[in-house]
């Protein structure tokens, strides 16, 4: 019992200071964007790798999940006889919230993990060190290109995913629910208020941030060897994902609240 | 020049070095040599600052290298790294002028690779390597590039963390010449890590031995051949019967 307890106890005090090692690593993350030098062109490769390379994955993702979301509000409003509400509950849904979420969730999987293994096998073949020996500071060479395309990416990759559910669902109305097209998209934009849509990209800022950093992180204090890489690959993915949902939930307080 | 006093440094339980004291001056060549895992590549990084030692002292010209700007510090210095560390996301001449297309040094792109292929050339890589990926290589040539790169600006200090392992007898020849260039020709200090005795012959000034956590035996290379320190003499010789434990 008390074992127990105090593994309970050691494992929540770990928690907690790995969060704070977490929080000052994005608060130096931050610094790093305003020190010069700045690498533009790191800076370039890593917008078109997070942001232009992941457009395939959110734009499947957003469709298929704005089509579907059609068929169930369908099905659902119909039980009291409110299936007109469809591109109302569609646009809310798709903008408010499984937009920024699955764009969140989606860069956590593709671009997460990515930096984390790349930067996690610089440091065990000692390319982090060497960089440092050729006077090359790895937060500003590494990190904060990552970061400031994470912070671009995001909100763009929002925008497209808000699109694209709408559309999905808008194809799926047309198709097989019987709207009209036009009658449909009218609906939408008249529904869709100025808040609606900041709040989105707004929350593509933050998660692109968070994604963007919880790889850096755990790929510079990953362990040694090839296992190290996959311990480090792992946790960034894990940490990123319930951060992201974790901000999500705050960020969706903060702003409809009130 | 490179003054270490009594330097501490253990990873969990494990005390890699427990209180080494050593000296190089200015425009010598340091050959360190010692049994695999006893912290020779670990002494280098902690003079590099790469690694905090736990307690002690490292002092690089006469000032102490945790209160010296890092950028300075840095930019005064060359490492060879024992795996080559080279930047496998840049292709071989940009890995070598690395330092030449950022910062401080910057060179016009052109300058800097030309630089680069003469660094190449002078570790025995043709120009036709220049374009390739660090992966194209062998483990070998990876070696010379990193060693390449480690010169590139002709710095006043220089680590080579074992340049010649992974090297034909051949190439081990014309690195260990090109080492000694360094020193002679460019007044350089250098410190190498090498278990290769053809390299201590020709590279080395003073010869210095890690064991146990300590310097166990320093002095110039004219006497590690025929030193009366038992450890010194097995480790040179390669026998397996002597003070130093080998597990069986
Ligand atoms: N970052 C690290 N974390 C934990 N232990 C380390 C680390 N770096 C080195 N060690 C340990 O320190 C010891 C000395 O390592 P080091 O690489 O300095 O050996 P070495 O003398 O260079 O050996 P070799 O001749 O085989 O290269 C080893 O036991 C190694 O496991
Ligand atoms: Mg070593």
């Amino acid at each position: 019992m008390i074992k127990a307890i105090t593994t309970l106890g050691r494992l929540s005090l770990g928690a907690i200071a790995a969060l704070g090692r977490i929080t000052l690593f994005m608060g130096l993350s931050c610094l790093s964007l305003f020190r010069p030098p700045f690498y533009v062109r790191e800076m370039g490769a890593a917008l078109l790798n997070i942001g232009f390379l992941s457009l395939p994955v959110v734009g499947l993702t957003s469709l298929f999940t704005g089509a579907a979301l059609a068929l169930q509000i369908y099905a659902g409003g119909a039980r009291f006889n409110a299936e007109d509400v469809v591109p109302q509950i569609v646009a809310i849904g798709m903008v408010r919230e499984l937009g920024p979420v699955l764009v969140g969730l989606m860069i956590a999987a593709r671009v997460t993990s990515s930096i984390a293994a790349e930067v996690a096998t610089m440091k065990v073949t000692e390319q982090i060190d060497a960089l440092v020996t050729l006077s090359t500071d790895p937060m500003r060479y590494l990190v904060a290109p990552r970061f400031l395309a994470g912070l671009l990416s995001g909100p763009a990759l929002v925008a497209v995913a808000d699109i694209l559910g709408i559309l999905g669902g808008l194809m799926v109305a047309t198709q097989a629910l019987g709207f009209n097209a036009a009658t449909y998209l009218q609906n939408t934009a008249d529904f869709l208020t100025f808040p609606d849509v900041v709040s989105s990209l707004a929350k593509g800022v933050v998660f692109g941030g968070i994604a963007t950093v919880m790889g850096c992180y755990y790929g510079l204090n990953a362990g040694r060897g090839a296992q190290g890489v996959g311990a480090a690959t792992k946790a960034s993915v894990v940490a990123a994902a319930v951060l992201i949902l974790a901000a999500n939930f705050l960020l969706t307080a903060g702003f409809f609240s009130s | 020049m490179i003054r270490l006093v009594d330097v501490h440094k253990s990873f969990g339980s494990n005390h890699v070095l427990s209180g080494v004291n050593l000296e190089v001056a200015q425009g010598q060549s340091m050959v360190i040599i010692g049994g695999s895992g006893t912290g020779k590549s670990v002494l280098l990084k902690c003079i590099l600052g790469l690694i905090t030692p736990d307690t002690g002292e490292i002092y690089v010209d006469g000032s102490d290298v945790t209160t010296t700007p890092r950028e300075a510090f840095l930019a005064q210095f060359g490492m060879l790294f024992q795996g080559g560390a080279l930047f496998d996301s840049l292709p071989v001449w940009q890995n070598v002028a690395f330092r030449l297309l950022r910062g401080q040094l910057k060179k016009s792109k052109q300058e800097a690779r030309e630089i680069a292929i003469e660094k190449l050339r002078r570790v025995g890589l043709g120009p036709n390597v220049a374009d390739l990926l660090p992966a194209e290589l062998s483990g070998g040539m990876q070696k010379r590039v990193g060693l390449a790169r480690a010169i590139a600006t002709n710095p006043k200090i220089i680590f080579f963390d074992e340049p010649t392992t992974g090297l034909d007898p051949i190439m081990a020849g014309v690195i260990n010449d090109l080492i000694r260039e360094i020193v002679v020709d460019m007044g350089a200090t250098t410190m190498t890590i090498t278990h290769d005795m053809t390299s201590v012959n020709t590279i080395a000034d003073q010869v210095a031995m890690l064991h146990g956590g300590k310097v166990r035996w320093v002095g110039p290379r004219s006497q590690v051949f025929d030193s009366d320190d038992a450890y010194v003499r097995q480790f040179v010789s390669g026998s397996p019967e002597g003070p130093i434990e080998t597990l069986r």
